[in-house]
């Protein structure tokens, strides 16, 4: 009986995790299509174009990778640019790791590390309590079909949505970042004012001549621990288990 | 285009992201005490998340009028708290109407 409450309860989890990768699904559907277009576009193969897909999943490193190889970049251009795209990813799973459940094992790890994204990283890090390996693979799981299917479908059949829809459905994926970021910045006002000085200095970034030389992968992660650096010393977290970590 | 360039390419690609993700999740098991590093940790999704959608988010429509607008809604929506989904499909459908207002008076 104890077995099988238990079996029930990872169930439980995975099935959750399937649906709240549903939204996160619609919104690579639509990313993944466009990037389906493009390499096909480019002229490359649309079975090339799936396979990048389903052994990267990541929008904007596997679009820069994409193009280097499309346009005869050199094999270690592409590597150096891929890995300063998704440095971030680095950051977030370091972040991640304190919060998935102590228990789950090495190779779980290394399996479910593959589905970090900023999409699926964001919503398993407003999940109460600890992330368990059978939500964390439910989280996965859908948006990796959609990311999948998206691609196909965008390599295969590109004139299947209209333009306008098309170009509308772009914003989709930043308003889900803006659904996460922006209630808990109502509630906490620490939570909002990193919010604002990561997005101010991302503007700086991005508009100031001189600066916005410097490549996007690396302006995402100097504004990230620029702005958190700022919260955990001027508001450092509250500590739920006692005070044993007072400085 | 030849094959073996395309996978190639796609290896090293594949492979970079793979242990950028996989180290740091792999490395720190335990959970980290120094409350800095917690407080840093803890803040750092929404930093990289403002940083990713400002200033981006206005350039990611057809037009930047069209995507101001459809930042404007999004962020009603989100502090009216409602779903993931539905902010981002209401942000959708705002840029969608704005285009098509922008296309009938020829702005676009």
């Amino acid at each position: 009986m104890r077995d099988k409450h238990h079996y029930d309860k990872k169930a439980a989890a995975f099935r959750k995790g399937l649906k709240d990768g549903v939204p996160i699904c619609l919104g690579y559907l639509s990313v993944s299509f466009a990037f389906g277009m493009m390499a096909t576009q480019g002229g490359m193969p649309a079975w090339a174009a799936l396979v990048i897909s389903m052994s990267n999943m990541t929008s904007a490193g596997q679009v820069a990778g994409t193009n280097l190889i499309l346009s005869g970049g050199l094999y270690l251009e592409l590597a150096v640019t891929t890995f300063v795209i998704n440095i971030r990813y680095m950051l977030m799973s370091l972040s991640l790791s304190q919060k998935v459940d102590e228990s789950m094992t090495t190779l779980q790890r290394w399996v479910l590390s593959f589905g970090v994204t900023d999409e699926i990283f964001a919503v398993a890090m407003q999940q109460e309590g600890a992330v368990t390996a059978e939500y964390f693979s439910g989280l996965v799981l859908t948006p990796y079909l959609g990311w999948s299917l998206g691609t196909l479908l965008g390599a295969t059949a590109t004139n299947l949505l209209p333009a306008g829809v098309r170009t509308a459905l772009g914003i989709a994926i930043y308003g889900m970042f803006l659904a996460i970021i922006i209630p808990p910045a109502r509630k906490a006002a620490p939570v909002a004012k990193v919010v604002l000085f990561a997005a101010l200095l991302s503007c700086l970034f991005r508009w100031v001549p001189g600066l916005n030389r410097i490549s996007g992968g690396w302006v995402i992660i100097l504004c990230a621990v620029a702005a958190s650096a700022y919260g955990a010393l001027c508001y450092p977290i509250q500590e739920t288990e006692g005070a044993a970590n007072e400085c | 285009m030849s094959v073996e360039r395309i996978l190639i390419g796609t290896l090293i690609m594949a492979g970079v992201t793979y242990l950028v993700r996989m180290l740091p999740l792999a490395i720190f098991k335990k959970k980290i005490t120094n409350r800095f590093v917690r407080s840093f940790l803890a803040y750092v999704p929404y930093a990289v998340l403002a940083a990713m959608t400002l200033p981006e988010i206005l350039y990611s429509t057809g037009s930047v009028y069209s995507a101001g607008f459809g930042l404007l809604v999004a962020l009603v929506l989100a502090y009216h708290n409602r779903g993931l989904l539905t902010v981002a499909l209401g942000s959708s459908a705002a840029v969608f109407a704005a285009e098509w207002l922008l296309r009938a008076f020829q702005l676009m």
